[in-house]
């Protein structure tokens, strides 16, 4: 399942890259991009444990930026 | 600049005049006490870098030691430890310049992208029982009519269905001429009106509107990573740690093993510190690629990713299909014979004879006569299948078809030697001659070769299920030496394998096709590049790089976007990482202060950031 964020405000390139390895390295994620400059994140999900792995890639989020906020479309 | 760039900017200007104050007053001595002069310092500090020594304290408790703001932090803060109040607050004063600026171009670039991007529409104008309403374009259903001013944007694809205009078709293509339609003319979502009102009736949904189908490829294409880029986060990864601990070791092995002095290795160390962030380097990589697509995009060149950028530049060999590449997949009148008849009424009998077909053929030689058919004018017709048509026209028994008509019907005619498609014409029985017809060459094939030959690339191939005869007329008009004749598409796929696997292949290899019965071949090449598709899915989904205009020249304009990308990437790679390695040298052997050492961080990031943004600028063809 293919999931697309929004990230706003996203700052910092070092802190996307580090976000994208982190959360790519979640369980359940299959793979997972981030564009700094388009500010958005692609998520490759295992089915059904989405709302769990959104947690946890919030709480690397808020980690690395807390500034940035994290919306799906 | 956003609400909150111009607040940093404020407050670090006051920072910044409270230094100067500090400074001048130091320098007169106006103020002896040595705490009231730190206080000043402190105060100036804490208004520039207040945030970022915030961040660093809170990224302490989440144990995130290689940030930036926490090694600024350590390096400001151990500054004023070595008593060096002014460079204390100048790094930070320089630092926040730098972040200031950095964020000022990310989102001036990102803005200038999104402009060129800006093809979103954002109503449509539905007829609704006589009535205009205005409606999100995801609203509005398939064959529903829509009602597009001048100066609005097309909404939808569609059919014409009232009116005329002139679409400026720019967005799409690239392309400046403005494109005149009128009614049953199909029109693409994203294109501009510009003289007259006109309705639509629309044919697809807006998720599938070609529009949709650019923006979708465009905001994607910047998340398909180029190696270059990769290369730089792992670089990154490892940077920042070698460099805080070789500042570590700095800090204590000197001074413990040959009793220096502490305070100046300690200056040396914290020196590193201020070098130690990647950003300029994790910055700009990105910045480059995003500006050469959105360049390319500009150009009527979409690809789908850096990768493909990155690959481009170091294609050597081009493989074309024929049909509908090279060509335009079209039939055109190229010669007209005629025999003991004016050559126009050659022309204006085989017409005729064509009116009721819908054969391309048929097509083709309607379209070079160019007028009206009066109806009346033919009393009776018949298609013979394999042969050709039969009329009956201002009472003569006209008769269009191939050579098997005219020697069934013992006529006498001229047997056509060569390739080419040939219909023949006979009046009462008698020979009128014949028209070929010949699968037109775009205009600028040769030319784009030309120019593809000059941007680099070496081996030329075409593929195609033609004839061999046919195959190398073309081949002798465009130049191209290297031909495959009477493939199946099977085959093509195999001839593609040979390509990739022969030796003289060392670069990539792009093929070109129109994406319709090619897409296994498009998979197989390196850079599958589809043209002629403006507005098929096939096309736009079995590429890696969409050419919007038909346009064989583009290609050569794709090439040197992405050698003019890659060699502001490596620019950018070998300057920052060399004035990093170039200043940190220097500080260990105690040569470097940390004004350097600051110029090696933010001014470095602004001038990749500068010469990244070039990458969206035009290219000389």
């Amino acid at each position: 399942m293919k999931k697309t964020y929004k990230l706003e405000e996203l700052g910092c390139a070092n802190c996307a890259a580090k976000m994208e390895r982190k959360i790519g390295e979640l369980n359940g994620v299959n793979e997972c991009r981030i564009s700094f400059m388009t500010g958005k994140m692609i998520l490759d999900l295992e089915d059904g444990q989405e709302s769990e792995i959104m947690k946890e890639a919030k709480k690397i989020i808020k980690k690395l930026e807390p500034d940035v906020g994290v919306c799906e479309i | 600049m956003t609400k909150n760039m111009k607040k940093r900017m404020i407050r670090v200007s006051i920072g910044a005049l409270l230094f100067f104050i500090a400074v001048v007053t130091e320098k007169i001595q106006l103020i002896k006490s040595e705490n009231l002069i730190l206080g000043i310092f402190l105060v100036s500090y804490f208004i520039i870098g207040g945030d970022v020594v915030k961040r660093a304290v809170r990224n302490i408790g989440t144990g995130q030691i290689f940030d930036e703001n926490f090694l600024m932090t350590i390096a400001t803060v151990g500054a004023f430890l070595v008593s060096e109040y002014p460079e204390a607050v100048a790094v930070m004063l320089f630092y926040q310049v730098g972040e200031l600026f950095q964020d000022y171009a990310v989102h001036r670039s990102r803005k200038s992208i999104a402009e060129l991007m800006d093809i979103r529409p954002d109503y449509a104008n539905l007829i609704q029982n006589g009535e205009v309403v205005q409606k999100d374009p995801s609203d509005v259903e398939i064959g529903q009519i829509i009602l597009v001013r001048p100066g609005e944007r097309i909404p939808l694809d569609g059919v014409l269905t009232k009116g005329s205009t002139s679409l400026d078709t720019s967005a799409l293509t690239g392309e400046s001429l403005p494109r005149d339609v009128m009614m049953g003319s199909e029109v693409l979502s994203g294109c501009v009106n510009l003289t007259g009102a006109i309705e639509i009736r629309t044919t697809k949904e807006f998720g599938d509107s070609t529009v949709a189908k650019i923006l979708e490829l465009v905001e994607n294409a910047s998340s398909r990573k180029a190696q270059s880029e990769d290369f730089i986060t792992k670089f990154a990864r490892f940077y920042t740690p070698v460099v805080v601990i070789s500042a570590a070791l700095l800090a204590i092995l000197p001074p413990l093993l040959t009793g220096a002095d502490w305070k100046d290795w300690m200056y040396r160390a914290l020196t590193f510190l201020v070098i130690s962030c990647p950003c300029a380097l994790v910055i700009s990589v990105p910045l480059s690629f995003f500006g050469g697509l959105g360049g390319a995009g500009r150009s009527g060149i979409l690809i789908k990713g850096g990768n493909y950028l990155e690959a481009l530049s170091q294609a050597k060999t081009i493989v074309f299909d024929k049909t509908g590449t090279l060509t335009k997949g079209r039939f055109a009148v190229t010669k007209i014979v005629p025999h003991e008849i004016d050559p126009a009424q050659l022309l204006e009998v085989a017409a005729y004879a064509e009116y009721y077909s819908n054969h391309p053929i048929a097509l083709s030689i309607r379209e070079a006569y160019g007028k009206k058919i009066e109806e009346s004018r033919i009393a009776e017709a018949t298609e013979e299948a394999g042969y050709g048509v039969r009329i009956l026209l201002d009472g003569k028994v006209i008769l269009a078809g191939n050579s098997k008509m005219m020697s069934r019907e013992n006529i006498g005619f001229q047997k056509e030697p060569g390739a080419k498609t040939v219909i023949h014409v006979a009046q009462n029985g008698v020979y009128a001659g014949h028209i070929q017809i010949e699968d037109e060459i775009r205009e600028d094939a040769a030319e784009g070769i030309a120019r593809l030959k000059k941007a680099g690339i070496r081996r030329m191939v075409m593929l195609t299920g033609d004839r061999h005869v046919q195959a190398m007329e073309t081949a002798a008009k465009l130049g191209i030496t290297e031909v495959y004749s009477q493939l199946l598409p099977g085959d093509k796929v195999d001839k593609m394998e040979e390509i990739l696997k022969s030796e003289e292949n060392k670069g990539k290899v792009i093929f070109v096709g129109d994406g319709m019965n090619d897409a296994p071949v498009l998979a197989r090449a390196d850079i599958g590049a589809a043209m002629g598709g403006i507005g098929s899915d096939a096309a736009i989904e079995a590429a890696d790089l969409v050419i919007m205009n038909d346009s064989v020249s583009k290609l050569s304009t794709a090439i040197r976007i992405s050698s003019k990308t890659i060699r502001i990437v490596k620019q950018n790679i070998v300057f920052a990482i060399g004035i990093k390695v170039f200043v940190l040298l220097l500080a260990a052997i105690g040569y470097a202060s940390m004004w350097a050492a600051v110029f090696a961080d933010v001014g470095v990031a602004v001038i990749a950031i500068i010469n990244a943004m070039r990458a969206i600028g035009k290219v000389k063809d």
